[in-house]
């Protein structure tokens, strides 16, 4: 389950880490975009992109650390007023946002980050900064470009020698830096000549296991400045002792690396971190004379943060064979220099990460609670016992706790919608500016929080339909100018809690659907019959069907035709609806309408057919009986419902799923009057209505596969598997008796 | 895990659990079998195969039960509180096989086992993937597989 290697544990809550950085940096941008000036907001942006830096120092992630310095520099330059964040500016400022969680995502995955990619960006961010700082500019390429080979005599000979002292503090490694990478950084600058400083380690009676023993003197000889020798050591500003000097002595050729410490190249930590130095430590117990010229090799990385289980092993081992006095005569470690004050984003309030695993297993636990809980309650009814009974209250209570704790665990699941909103930011930056439109998004309700995996499966829809809105939706610049629009396009993404679901909608105010186009279309693809009546809405709805496509050019953005049929698609898998509304001349509207959860429903348990079936009741709008007189026939085999002054289609739902053969006489039947998302209603004859009540989905798809008008199926009361309708799926499937004219459009195409 | 022990023991022989659907005998493999269950009342699946009883509540989870009969196309009365219901673990996928009662478990020496004669048209020969007699009766040993509801076959 868990990875066994510490390192690999530190890293990935590092990227974690990331992920929330780039989430604030996005925040603080687009807050600047909305007019905030004050320092706060850039320096949140600063500080993530420093954070990111330091990280990725760490772990050696350098083009991560070359891309996020430059553009550290830059918010730099922004945060002491030398620049100004006007509206180009911050665009590059999201872009490179852009860049940088891309560079994140690559050294998360291993990927190797395509220059191309990075390059015009980062050369970008230089202009921004002006000629002053060019010096500085060539030297931070230069460690990517011009791989500096050691050990060239020539450079040697050219080039200024620095010396060096670095004394790392006990805290360098309790903070999880690592001399050896500091070292290895030098030697990519220049050639490195090496001194360990071993004066003072104690005896081994003494030896602190947990402290700085070791020194190190080193000569670089480097054609770089000493600004950028010091910044090798930036992240262990304050946790070591450190000396650059510059000497004008040539490297004595006599100077021999201490024997015993290994070269650069070859160092114990790869292989140590796991086999060799737990070993080394067994045998510091066993056999501890012959130990102490091993030890100086594997004490760097002892007390290393990468290995910190070991290390607090290591005390462990040592103490054993220590007694308390002789560990207190221990030197005291020098008291730490006040470290840099930790780097932190904004103040959040305090949050767990927990496995999402563990989660799944909770939201699991509490499904089968609530399954037991109304078997239980089912049982005492059974049993005859009054409701005004302490048994009977008492489950009343149980009953409230059990919808309290499973509202509570579903609202860990339950994430804000803001980090896909800041997702769907950036598409739009992307495909506006390769169609060279602009465009603003406007996010309402970003705080509005949706069950995780309903985010997760929406953001590729969602991605796609930001993409038809930028590419088809809003007009060339040209055209908008011409109808008296702002030249500037405007995308609206928006979010909502609406009577149990949530509703998320993406509109633009561009030219509206072309009805006419979209019809001749669809007529020419022979999607639907030529000279069919169509009402507008229906001719909207063809915009979903497979194989429609209206642009002229197929761009790289959108346009192949495969896009909102599988958009559908993908929204009805998750059990969500979408809907287009548009206005000529004032733009589109998509409305996608999603359940809150994927795991529980508020549902009607009704009969049919002797059958007990479950409706969502959030499709019911309102049951009535049915009087002989209300029933009107329509067509030979069609019957439709009066309800009050309009006229619905009727079906008998056991007829429908099967279960029987059609009544002579519905007098008196049951009828659940259902709304479909675009706005028509049908009525549905059950049997009986039984209650309502809460149920847990239990999917048909893995043990099963999709049934026709069936959502998924839920455990009763009683422990039989009652069956959870789908009226949207059920109404466009409609067989026999009732068949709309839409769900003939359906079957047309 | 004892049970894979004591197969590789007794290298050749394969344990089969063996039932009746009718006056049928079948067997199948009895480490593909997760439990034996009674009779509970399936609820129907709308527009399903005829041979789809349904599904039932298996300690929380929804299990899909086939009728072999049906399957099979052997005649039976229709199913009572006297059937049993063969848990089985198919292709990553729990389903309930519906039969009449479970009589035995055997352990048959695979060389015993023979391939069902090529009799072309009969129905059967596509679910039964090799035959062997035991006390001079014919034992059908069970392509679970082929049992199985064509997944893509449904959902069209």
């Amino acid at each position: 389950m868990t990875t066994p290697d510490p390192m690999a544990e530190i890293r990935a809550s590092f990227f974690i880490e990331c992920e929330e950085l780039l989430e604030a940096l996005q925040d603080g941008l687009s807050m600047i975009d909305d007019g905030a000036t004050d320092d706060e907001t850039v320096n949140v942006c600063f500080r993530a992109v420093h954070s990111i830096k330091g990280g990725a120092g760490a772990f050696g992630l350098d083009e991560l650390v070359r891309f996020a310095h430059r553009y550290e520099t830059v918010l730099d330059e922004v945060r002491g007023g030398r620049l100004a964040p006007e509206h180009d500016a911050l665009l590059l400022f999201m872009r490179a946002a852009d860049v940088l969680s891309d560079i994140v995502r690559n050294c998360r995955d291993g990927i190797v980050t395509d220059p191309d990619a990075v390059e015009p960006t980062l050369r970008e961010l230089e202009a921004l900064t002006g000629a002053e700082e060019e010096e500085e500019e060539v030297c931070d390429f230069q460690p990517m470009t011009l791989s500096l080979d050691i050990g060239i005599p020539d450079t040697v000979e050219s080039d200024p020698t620095y010396e060096i002292i670095f004394r790392p503090e006990p805290e360098l490694f309790q903070s999880g830096n690592e001399p050896l990478f500091l070292l290895s950084a030098l030697k990519e600058i220049g050639s490195v000549e090496t001194e360990c400083d071993l004066s003072n380690i104690p005896d081994l009676s003494e030896l602190d296991p947990e402290g700085a023993c070791l020194g190190w003197k080193i000569r670089l000889t480097t054609d770089r400045g000493q600004s950028e020798i010091e910044e090798v050591f930036e992240f262990v500003e304050g946790l070591c002792t450190l000396k650059v000097s510059e000497s004008n002595t040539a490297p004595a050729a006599g100077l021999v690396a201490i024997p015993g410490l290994p070269p650069l190249e070859e160092s114990p930590i790869d292989d140590a971190e796991n086999e060799t130095v737990p070993d080394q430590r067994t045998q510091s117990t066993d056999t501890p004379v012959d130990i102490s010229p091993r030890l100086t090799l594997g004490l760097p990385d002892a007390p290393s943060a990468s290995s910190e289980a070991d290390a607090s092993k290591t005390e462990d081992d040592n103490s054993a064979g220590l007694s308390t006095s002789e560990k207190a005569s221990t030197p005291a470690p020098t008291p730490p220099k006040p470290a840099k004050p930790p780097v932190q984003a904004t103040a959040t309030k305090a949050t767990v990460r927990v496995d999402l695993e563990r989660i799944e297993r909770l939201v699991n636990l509490v499904g089968e609670l609530v399954i037991n809980q109304a078997m239980l309650s089912q049982s005492v009814t059974q049993a005859g016992i009054p409701a005004n009974s302490p048994v009977a209250q008492g489950l009343e209570e149980f009953m409230q706790l059990t919808r309290d704790i499973q509202d509570s665990v579903m609202m860990i699941r339950a994430q804000p919608v803001k980090s896909m909103f800041q997702r769907m930011a950036r598409i739009v930056r992307e495909s506006s500016a390769s169609l060279d439109k602009r465009v603003r998004l406007v996010t309402v309700g970003d705080t509005t929080e949706v069950d995780r995996t309903v985010i997760e499966r929406l953001a590729d829809p969602l991605t796609h339909m930001i993409r038809n809105a930028v590419d088809h939706g809003l007009e060339e610049t040209s055209k908008r100018v011409a109808n008296g629009k702002q030249e500037e396009g405007c995308i609206t993404l928006s979010a909502a809690h609406r009577s149990g679901r949530v509703i998320i909608e993406v509109s633009d105010d561009g030219a509206g659907i072309n009805r006419e186009k979209v019809r001749t279309i669809a007529e020419e693809k022979g999607l639907v019959p030529i000279g069919q009546q169509l009402t507008d809405a229906e001719i909207d709805a063809l915009l979903f069907l497979p194989g429609f496509s209206t642009a002229k050019t197929v761009s790289n953005l959108s346009g192949r035709g495969v896009g909102m049929d599988v958009v559908r698609k993908s929204i009805q898998d998750l059990g969500g609806r979408v809907n287009i509304t548009s206005t000529p001349g004032k733009g589109t509207c998509f409305s996608i309408s999603l359940p809150l959860t994927l795991a529980v429903l508020d549902g009607m348990v009704v009969e049919a057919a002797e059958e007990t079936l479950v409706v969502p009741l959030g499709s019911i709008v309102e049951t009535l009986k049915v009087r002989h007189d209300d029933m009107r026939a329509m067509g030979p085999n069609t019957q439709v419902l009066q309800i009050r002054d309009s006229f619905v289609p009727l079906m008998d739902l056991g007829v429908e799923l099967g279960f029987r053969e059609p009544r002579e006489d519905y007098n008196g039947s049951v009828v659940l009057l259902i709304s479909l998302e675009d706005g028509t209603r049908s009525a549905i004859i059950v049997d009986t209505i039984q209650e309502q009540r809460q149920v847990v989905i239990k999917g048909l798809q893995d043990s099963y596969g999709h049934i026709p008008g069936i959502a998924a199926a839920t455990i009763l009361g009683d422990g039989q598997v009652a069956l959870i309708l789908d009226p949207v799926d059920l109404m466009k499937n409609a067989t026999g008796k009732t068949r709309s004219t839409l769900s003939q459009l359906e079957l047309a195409g | 895990m004892n049970e894979d022990a004591h197969l590789q023991s007794e290298s050749t022989d394969r344990e089969l659990l063996s039932f009746r659907v009718g006056e049928q005998e079948y067997s199948v493999d009895i480490m593909s079998v997760r439990e034996i269950r009674g009779w509970t009342r399936p609820t129907p699946l709308p527009h399903s195969a005829e041979y789809v009883c349904g599904v039932i509540n298996l300690r929380g989870t929804v299990l899909p039960i086939i009728d072999l009969s049906r399957r099979l196309a052997i005649k039976v009365e229709e199913a009572s509180e006297r059937n049993v219901i063969i848990v089985a673990h198919i292709r990553h996928q729990t389903v309930g096989l519906l039969v009449d009662a479970v009589s035995d478990i055997l352990a048959i020496p695979e060389s015993e086992m023979q391939p069902p004669p090529d009799t072309a048209s009969d129905h059967e020969r596509g679910f039964v993937k090799s035959l062997t007699i035991v006390d001079g009766r014919m034992l059908r040993i069970l392509d679970l597989e082929s049992v199985l509801p064509d997944q893509r076959q449904d959902a069209a």
